[in-house]
């Protein structure tokens, strides 16, 4: 019997068999902590006694989640991070310089490697064929101070995308539809392959958005195989390692196998409070929406702001709107900036925020206010997740939340696109 | 080991979210307030009504969402014993074992909010005196189980400085 992408990393990794349901014990690559979570795990690892971390090089903080500080308590949590990362030489990207999932992809991350972080999105990794995933700070801290961590080997659900996505409708819908049919806790405890030739014509970018998702299906990890785009991106940031993938076999074992079509997909949302709350826009068209999020880890990319600008550019955004844009990294900033994209975004009347989680860590950086609707970009639409648990949130493409902007409810977005 | 109190139910997919917005960490870092908004805001004034040694018993999916760490560690400051549930995600499953709060998956639709309950781990029964009902409970992993007994990871590497493989 083959194995899949999973099996095959912690195969590798944990120097063992590792068919699904085996606990195995793995070498990680790569251990991500940032501001939010991290300053639990400098604290683990105080009370784990005297530790010292055997691989440095291969942690890497990141100043995301509350930038610019909101509160003197992430303030003093940012500190502590920061400190910790000087005394021990662990790469520190400090506030503003972007997401840490973003981060990881731009910077960090490689084919074959066992990647983890304190954050659940921690999966979008997985685009470029890591086993990555998301831990608690705990968790981290032990990973920090042995440079192994335990797994249970996942069950792999396989999903085969067919057909060429139709004008108007993006990866963005695709991973929601899934989500509406997987349901959120469809993948727990599993991890998901995306396969098919839909992927081979989706960007980096785009792929990115899909394995952000993975885990509002509950997935473990969410993996794709590399392939020229994959290599393509690895080159443009400068690796010039040899570029291997893991490929699942033929033959391999899946606890199931999900055949879709998306050549008549349509616009998706999914409305409060569940992700998998997930309809055609048009069963939502109408809804009046009074803050748009376009942005953040899920649709913060290069792309996503440049659709966004094609739909404002020389138009206004609806009076009393509060349109709020935040790239995912300074890069993804400073490009934006360079192709006029930015000046679109804020000449149709949006505010850009600088590279972080901005409100969707409930905190900071537009908390809506009681009965308002927002149609944000990012990965989570739970009750409160915003700050407000009086407000709603709904979730759809960069498309969709440019024309809600435009017009104060939820449209159909093709029509701003030619 | 033998764990008794009542239950307070919730359905399914309880978020880290629900457990606790991370709003109120700009106000305080200490646990022990925060936990006082424990559930808060799906049910305001939940903390007020635990008395210490209850149980949280829940649907499916339980702690589904981010990975923020404090969702059990707050739980646990609030009083709960233990956290019941039909199934875990996987995170919150990893964070609070490794924190030493027992989780317990089991058929939850055998106990109503209120019931009186027995938790015996060793035995791998729920009690449930209110109803009468006895209720097995799924084992955790024999590893989950280590980490439990020495009180969480932090205890664990204490020990052993490693896993071993």
């Amino acid at each position: 019997m083959g194995l899949t992408i999973a099996e095959k990393i912690l195969a590798e990794k944990s120097g063992t068999e590792a068919k699904a349901g085996k606990l195995v014990v793995a070498d990680i690559d790569v251990i991500m902590a940032h501001d939010s979570l991290g300053p639990m795990a400098l604290e683990a690892l105080t009370e784990m006694g005297e530790v010292s971390l055997p691989r440095p090089k291969k942690i890497c903080f990141m100043t995301d989640h509350l930038v610019p500080t909101p509160a003197r308590n992430y303030a003093q949590m940012q500190k502590q991070m920061n400190e910790f990362a000087h005394r021990w030489g662990i790469r520190l990207y400090g506030a503003g310089e972007g997401i840490c999932h973003q981060l990881l992809v731009e910077k960090e991350v490689r084919p074959g490697q066992v990647v983890i972080g304190t954050d659940s999105h921690t999966c979008m990794a997985g685009a470029l064929n890591a086993l990555a995933t998301g831990v608690g700070s705990t968790d981290a801290a032990a990973a920090m101070a042995t440079g192994q961590l335990w797994f249970k080997v996942p069950e792999t659900i396989k999903i085969i995308l067919l057909g060429h996505l139709p004008r108007g409708v993006f990866a963005k819908d695709i991973i929601l539809f899934i989500i509406g049919k997987l349901t959120e806790d469809g993948a727990n405890y599993q991890a998901v392959e995306f396969t098919g030739e839909t992927i081979s014509s989706l960007s980096m970018a785009s792929r990115f958005t899909m394995c952000n998702m993975g885990i509002e299906m509950g997935a473990k990890a969410a993996i794709m195989e590399v392939d020229e785009i994959t290599r393509q991106w690895l080159r443009q940031r400068g690796d010039q390692e040899e570029i291997q993938s893991v490929k699942a076999d033929a033959d391999a074992n899946y606890s199931q196998i999900l055949e879709i079509s998306v050549n008549k997909l349509e616009p998706q949302i999914a409305k409060p409070h569940q992700v998998d709350n997930v309809v055609p826009l048009k069963e939502v068209a109408g809804t009046p929406i009074h803050e748009v999020v376009i942005g953040t880890c899920t649709n913060g990319r290069l792309e996503d702001l440049e659709l966004a600008a094609s739909i404002l550019e020389g138009k206004h955004i609806a009076r009393g709107m509060k349109l709020i844009v935040i790239p995912a990294s300074r890069q993804v900033l400073l490009e934006a900036m360079a192709k006029g994209i930015l000046a679109k975004l804020i000449e149709a009347g949006g505010m850009v925020l600088p590279p972080g989680c901005g409100p969707c860590v409930g905190v900071h950086g537009g908390i809506p206010a009681d009965g308002e609707n927002v149609l944000s970009t990012a990965n989570r639409n739970f009750k409160g997740r915003m700050g407000n648990p009086q407000a709603n949130i709904f979730l759809g493409s960069p498309a969709a939340a440019a024309a809600a902007a435009l017009e104060g409810k939820i449209v159909d977005p093709r029509k701003y696109l030619a | 080991m033998e764990l008794k109190g009542r239950a307070h139910k919730f359905g399914d997919h309880i978020n880290t979210d629900y457990i606790m917005s991370s709003r109120h960490r700009t106000q305080t870092l200490d646990y022990r307030e925060l936990a006082k908004h424990l559930l808060a805001d799906i049910r305001p004034g939940f903390y007020e009504s635990v008395q210490p040694g209850d149980f949280i018993v829940a649907g499916k999916n339980f702690g589904c969402g981010s990975s923020r760490e404090y969702a059990p560690k707050i739980i646990k400051a609030g009083g709960i014993a233990a956290v019941l549930a039909k199934t875990f995600a996987r995170i919150f499953y990893r964070n609070a074992i490794n924190l030493g709060l027992p989780l317990i998956e089991c058929d939850t639709d055998q106990i109503n909010e209120g019931d009186l309950i027995r938790v015996n781990l060793s035995q791998g029964k729920i009690f449930n005196e209110t109803t009468g009902n006895t209720i097995p409970i799924n084992p955790l992993p024999e590893f989950m189980v280590t980490i439990l007994n020495e009180g969480g990871l932090v205890n664990f590497i204490r020990k052993y400085g490693k896993f071993t493989r």
